[in-house]
C-alpha cells in the first residue's frame, strides 16, 4: 500500500490529470441517477431548446434533457466498453500465453485462427456479424470481444515468448509443473504490466468502436443514451452553429486522452524501472 | 608518430577523482578519490570485483562518464590537457584519435550491418587523419600485425562472419587505427574461451609493444592482468586498495583484500578415496548421441557419476557440455543411448518422467538473474518445490524454508520476503542452490554456476556446494570452462571436444599427465600467476 502511494506521488501532471478525469467519470457513472436532474428517456421540453436554468445544456431532437443524457451515457458507453475489453483481455491473454508456453502445433493453430480474424477489417467484420446475430447489447459485446481478442492474443504471445525462454520457466517445467501453474504463476506476473498498459489503450479503441457502431445505428439502441448515438441524433444542430451536439464527442475525446495519459505513464514505468 | 618518443614522460594524470552515480536514493560514490599516473608506453592493470569502479575509472580516463554519472571532484589531465575543464568538443576530438577504447563484448560493439573494414576506416577518415584508401591499406596492415587469418580479406566480412576471438582482435586493430597514445581495454578477453584468450592476449600485447602505446587494462582475472601489465592497481568499492609493480604485487601483496583475491585461486578439494568400482552410479550416461534437428552435437558420450562425488565436464563453448545437461534433465531426447538413474533407465523426455525422477535430478543455472522468477518472493521460489515434491504446507513448509535459508547462510528473517531483484548475484545463486536442495535430490547439475560471479563470491558458492554435498551425500555434475574451478571442486573430470569425450578420469591424473593433445592444450591455456607465462606459451607454440 505504501509502495502504491509512493508510485502515485511520482506520477507526472499529465497522468494526474488523466486519473482525475477517469475518477470523475467513474463517479458520474456510478451515481448517474443522483446527478442527472431528469430521467434518461424522459421527454421534458420542446425540441432543441437552448441552454437555460432548467435545461443546463438544452434539449435534444425529442425534447430530452441533454445534460441528463450525457450523464447516463457515461454509464452505458463506458460500462459496455469496460466489459467488452475485459472479456477480450481475459480470453486473449490466456490463449496467448498458452500458445507461447506450449508452442508447436497448438501455437500454430491458435495463431492462424487469430490471423484470420485480423485479416478482415474490424468494422466490416463487426457490421457483418451484428447483421447476422442481430443488434442487441449482448451480441455487441460478444462481437467486440471477439474482434479485440486478436491484438491481445498477439501481444500476450509475443511478450510471453520472451519470458518462456528464461531459466526459471525451464526450472518450473523440469519440476513437473502443469500448464495452469506455468501460465498463471510463472508467466502472467511477468507480462502483467505490459498487458495492463495495453488494456488502457484497447479500452479507448473499444470505446471509440462502440461510439462508431452506435453512430452507424448498430450499437446501443435508442432510446438508451450513449455518446455515439447522441452525436448522431443531434448532428443537424451543428449546421446552425450550436456546439451542443459536439459535447458527447468532447466527452469521448476527453476520456480517450485521459486514459492514454495514464497508459503512457504506466508504459514508461514498466519499460524503464523494472518494478 | 612525431618520431621522438618521450619515454617515461607522464601521459595521464588523475588526481583525487571522485565520480558519483544516480541511484534510487540519491547519489552513490562509484569512484572515491583515486590518484592515477600513467607514463607513455606503460600498461596499467586495473583489477577488482564488479562494482569496484574499474570501468567507470577506465571511461573517466577518456574524459567520459556514463549517463547518470557525474564527476564530483578531481582532475584528469591527458598530455597536459585538462579533460574535466575542457569542452566536449575537445574531448570528442581526442577520442578515437589519441585515446581509444576496446570494449568487453566485440560482438555487441560492432554494427552488424556494416563490413568490418568500413567501421575500421570510419574514425581515421572522419578525424581527417587519413584518406579512405590509406585507411584501408593501413587496416590490412594492422590485421596482419594482429595475426588475423587472411588479413587481405577478413575486413570485408560482416561481424557475424568471424569468430569471437577474431572479432576482438579486429576491434583492437580498429582502436589502433589512428595510432592513439592511450588505449583502454575493458575486459577484452572475458567472453572468450581459454584457448582463444591466449591468442588474443598475445596479439594485444604484441601490438601495444610495437607502437609503444600506453594502455589501461581492466580485468577481474588476476592471472590475465599479470601477463599484460607493468603495474597493477587493485580497486574495491571505488577505492584504491593498493598499487605496485606487477612482480612486486604478485610476490608480496600487502593488503588483506589483495591476498584474499590470491587465495581464491588456490582453493583445492581434498582428495577423496576413489569410489567403489562395484557400486551403482547415481547417474550414468550410456553411449548417448544427441542432435539439434539435423546437427549432431553429441557422439557416443558415456560416463558415470557416483553419490558424494563431483564430476566436472569441461570443454570450450560448442563442445556439447551443456547439451549433456539437457539430455540428463530430459529437455533434449537422445537419438541413441540412454540415461540411467541408479541403474534404471530414465524416460528420455522429462514429460514422461515421474515426479520422483524429476525430484532427484535438479539443476542450478549459470545466470542467477534469469534462473529466478523476478515476480516471486524467496518464500515462493523455495517454498514451491517443498510443497510440490514433499507435500508440506503451512507451518511445516515455513519451517522447511527457514531451514533451507539457514543452510545457504542467508538470514531467513531478512530475506524470505524479498524478491530476486533485491539480492546480489551471489545471493541469487545461493537461492538457486536452495531451490535445488528443497527437492531433496540425489543429483544436482551445476551449469557454469560461478562464471557470472566475482572470484570471491564464486569461492563462497563453491565452498557452500562442497558443504551441502558432504551433508547430503549428493552426486554433482559440474559443467565449466574454467579449469581452476575444476581443481577446486571436482573428483573426476570429463574433457569434451566437439561433442565427444576425449579424456576422462580422476582430476589429479588427468591434470598432471594428460593423455590427449586437446586436454594438454586446454590445460596449457589457463593463465598462470606468472608474468612470464604468456611468453612461454607463445614460444612453445611458435616452435611447435
Amino acid at each position: 500500500m505504501r509502495d502504491f502511494l509512493q508510485t502515485l506521488k511520482s506520477a507526472p501532471p499529465t497522468a494526474w490529470f488523466g486519473m482525475a478525469v477517469i475518477a470523475t467519470m467513474a463517479l458520474v457513472a456510478v451515481f448517474a441517477p443522483l446527478i442527472a436532474p431528469y430521467g434518461e428517456t424522459q421527454i421534458v421540453g420542446a425540441q432543441y431548446e437552448p441552454w437555460s436554468e432548467a435545461f443546463l445544456l438544452g434539449t435534444d431532437n425529442l425534447g430530452r434533457d441533454m445534460f441528463s443524457r450525457l450523464v447516463f451515457g457515461t454509464r452505458n458507453t463506458v460500462g459496455l466498453a469496460l466489459l467488452a475489453t475485459a472479456i477480450a483481455f481475459g480470453i486473449g491473454s490466456v490463449l496467448g500465453i498458452v500458445a507461447a508456453v506450449l508452442g508447436g502445433l497448438v501455437d500454430r493453430i491458435l495463431s492462424r485462427i487469430i490471423d484470420i480474424i485480423m485479416a478482415i477489417p474490424s468494422l466490416i467484420l463487426a457490421l457483418m456479424l451484428l447483421t447476422i446475430v442481430g443488434a442487441s447489447i449482448a451480441s455487441m459485446i460478444f462481437v467486440i470481444a471477439l474482434i479485440y481478442v486478436a491484438p491481445v492474443f498477439r501481444l500476450a504471445r509475443a511478450s510471453a515468448q520472451s519470458v518462456v525462454v528464461m531459466d526459471y520457466i525451464e526450472a518450473a517445467r523440469l519440476r513437473g509443473e502443469g500448464l495452469g501453474w506455468l501460465v498463471v504463476k510463472e508467466v502472467l506476473p511477468n507480462i502483467a504490466s505490459t498487458l495492463v498498459a495495453e488494456f488502457g489503450l484497447r479500452f479507448c479503441f473499444v470505446f471509440l468502436f462502440i461510439a462508431a457502431l452506435s453512430f452507424l445505428g448498430l450499437g446501443i439502441q435508442p432510446p438508451t443514451a450513449d455518446w455515439g448515438s447522441m452525436l448522431k441524433e443531434n448532428a443537424t444542430l451543428i449546421s446552425f452553429g450550436d456546439i451542443t451536439p459536439l459535447l458527447p464527442a468532447a466527452a469521448i475525446a476527453l476520456l480517450t486522452v485521459s486514459v492514454n495519459f495514464v497508459v503512457d505513464w504506466m508504459l514508461h514505468r514498466s519499460s524503464g524501472l523494472k518494478d | 608518430m612525431d618520431g621522438g618518443q618521450k619515454t617515461n614522460s607522464l601521459l595521464l594524470t588523475i588526481r583525487d577523482l571522485s565520480i558519483e552515480g544516480r541511484s534510487s536514493n540519491g547519489w552513490t560514490r562509484l569512484v572515491d578519490s583515486i590518484d592515477l599516473d600513467l607514463h607513455r608506453g606503460e600498461v596499467l592493470g586495473l583489477i577488482g570485483e564488479s562494482g569496484a569502479g574499474k570501468s567507470t575509472l577506465g571511461l573517466a580516463s577518456m574524459g567520459y562518464t556514463r549517463d547518470g554519472c557525474r564527476i564530483v571532484s578531481g582532475s584528469i589531465r591527458f598530455d597536459g590537457l585538462d579533460l574535466v575543464g575542457c569542452g566536449e568538443r575537445v574531448r570528442q576530438d581526442l577520442r578515437g584519435k589519441r585515446i581509444a577504447y576496446v570494449a568487453q563484448s566485440a560482438a555487441a560493439s560492432f554494427n552488424p550491418a556494416y563490413r568490418l573494414i568500413q567501421q575500421h576506416c570510419e574514425v581515421p577518415v572522419v578525424k581527417g587523419v587519413m584518406t579512405s584508401a590509406e585507411a584501408q591499406a593501413d587496416a590490412i596492415e594492422l590485421y596482419t600485425k594482429m595475426r588475423l587469418p587472411t588479413p587481405n580479406e577478413i575486413g570485408f566480412r560482416y561481424p557475424h562472419q568471424v569468430s569471437g576471438g577474431q572479432l576482438q582482435r579486429t576491434m583492437t586493430a580498429m582502436a589502433m587505427a589512428c595510432r592513439p597514445d592511450l588505449i583502454i581495454f575493458d575486459e577484452p578477453t572475458t567472453a572468450l574461451d581459454v584457448t582463444t584468450q591466449v591468442e588474443v592476449l598475445a596479439a594485444i600485447r604484441n601490438i601495444v609493444e610495437q607502437f609503444g602505446t600506453a594502455a589501461i587494462y581492466i580485468s577481474h582475472d588476476l592471472a590475465v592482468v599479470a601477463q599484460m601489465a607493468d603495474r597493477i592497481m587493485v580497486l574495491k568499492n571505488g577505492r584504491l586498495v593498493e598499487v605496485a609493480e606487477t612482480r612486486t604485487m604478485l610476490a608480496a601483496p600487502r593488503e588483506d583484500y589483495t591476498k584474499s583475491l590470491w587465495a581464491v585461486r588456490t582453493l583445492a578439494r581434498e582428495a577423496e578415496a576413489p569410489s567403489d568400482a562395484g557400486a551403482t552410479p547415481v547417474v550414468s550416461l550410456c553411449g548417448v548421441d544427441a542432435a539439434y534437428g539435423s546437427a549432431k552435437v553429441l557422439h557416443d558420450v558415456s560416463f558415470d557419476i557416483h553419490s558424494g562425488r563431483t564430476v566436472a565436464v569441461v570443454g570450450e563453448s560448442g563442445s556439447g557440455k551443456s547439451t549433456v545437461a539437457r539430455v540428463i534433465s530430459g529437455l533434449l531426447q537422445p537419438t541413441r543411448g540412454e540415461v540411467r538413474f541408479e541403474g534404471r533407465a530414465l524416460a528420455p523426455g522429462y514429460l514422461a518422467r515421474g515426479r520422483d525422477d524429476l525430484r532427484h535430478v535438479q539443476m542450478i543455472y549459470q545466470m542467477p538473474d534469469t534462473a529466478l522468477n523476478p515476480r516471486q518472493t524467496i518464500r515462493d521460489i523455495i517454498g514451491r518445490p517443498v510443497e510440490f515434491y514433499l507435500g508440506l504446507k503451512g507451518r511445516a513448509k515455513e519451517e522447511r524454508i527457514h531451514a533451507l535459508l539457514d543452510q545457504i547462510e542467508l538470514d531467513p528473517k531478512t530475506y524470505i520476503d524479498r524478491r530476486p531483484t533485491e539480492l546480489s548475484g551471489g545471493q541469487k545463486q545461493r537461492i538457486g542452490i536452495a531451490r535445488a536442495l528443497a527437492a531433496e535430490p540425489k543429483f544436482i547439475i551445476c551449469d557454469e554456476v560461478t562464471s557470472a560471479l566475482d572470484q570471491l563470491v564464486a569461492a563462497g558458492i563453491l565452498k557452500l556446494l562442497a558443504r551441502v554435498q558432504k551433508e547430503f551425500d549428493l552426486a554433482l555434475m559440474f559443467i565449466t570452462h574454467d579449469l581452476a574451478t575444476v581443481k577446486a571442486v571436482a573428483d573426476e573430470v570429463v574433457v569434451m571436444q566437439q561433442g565427444r569425450v576425449v579424456e576422462q578420469g580422476p582430476v589429479g591424473t588427468v591434470f598432471s599427465a594428460p593423455a590427449n593433445d586437446y586436454t594438454k592444450r586446454l590445460l596449457e591455456s589457463v593463465p598462470e600467476m606468472d608474468p612470464e607465462w604468456l611468453d612461454r606459451q607463445i614460444g612453445a607454440r611458435r616452435s611447435a
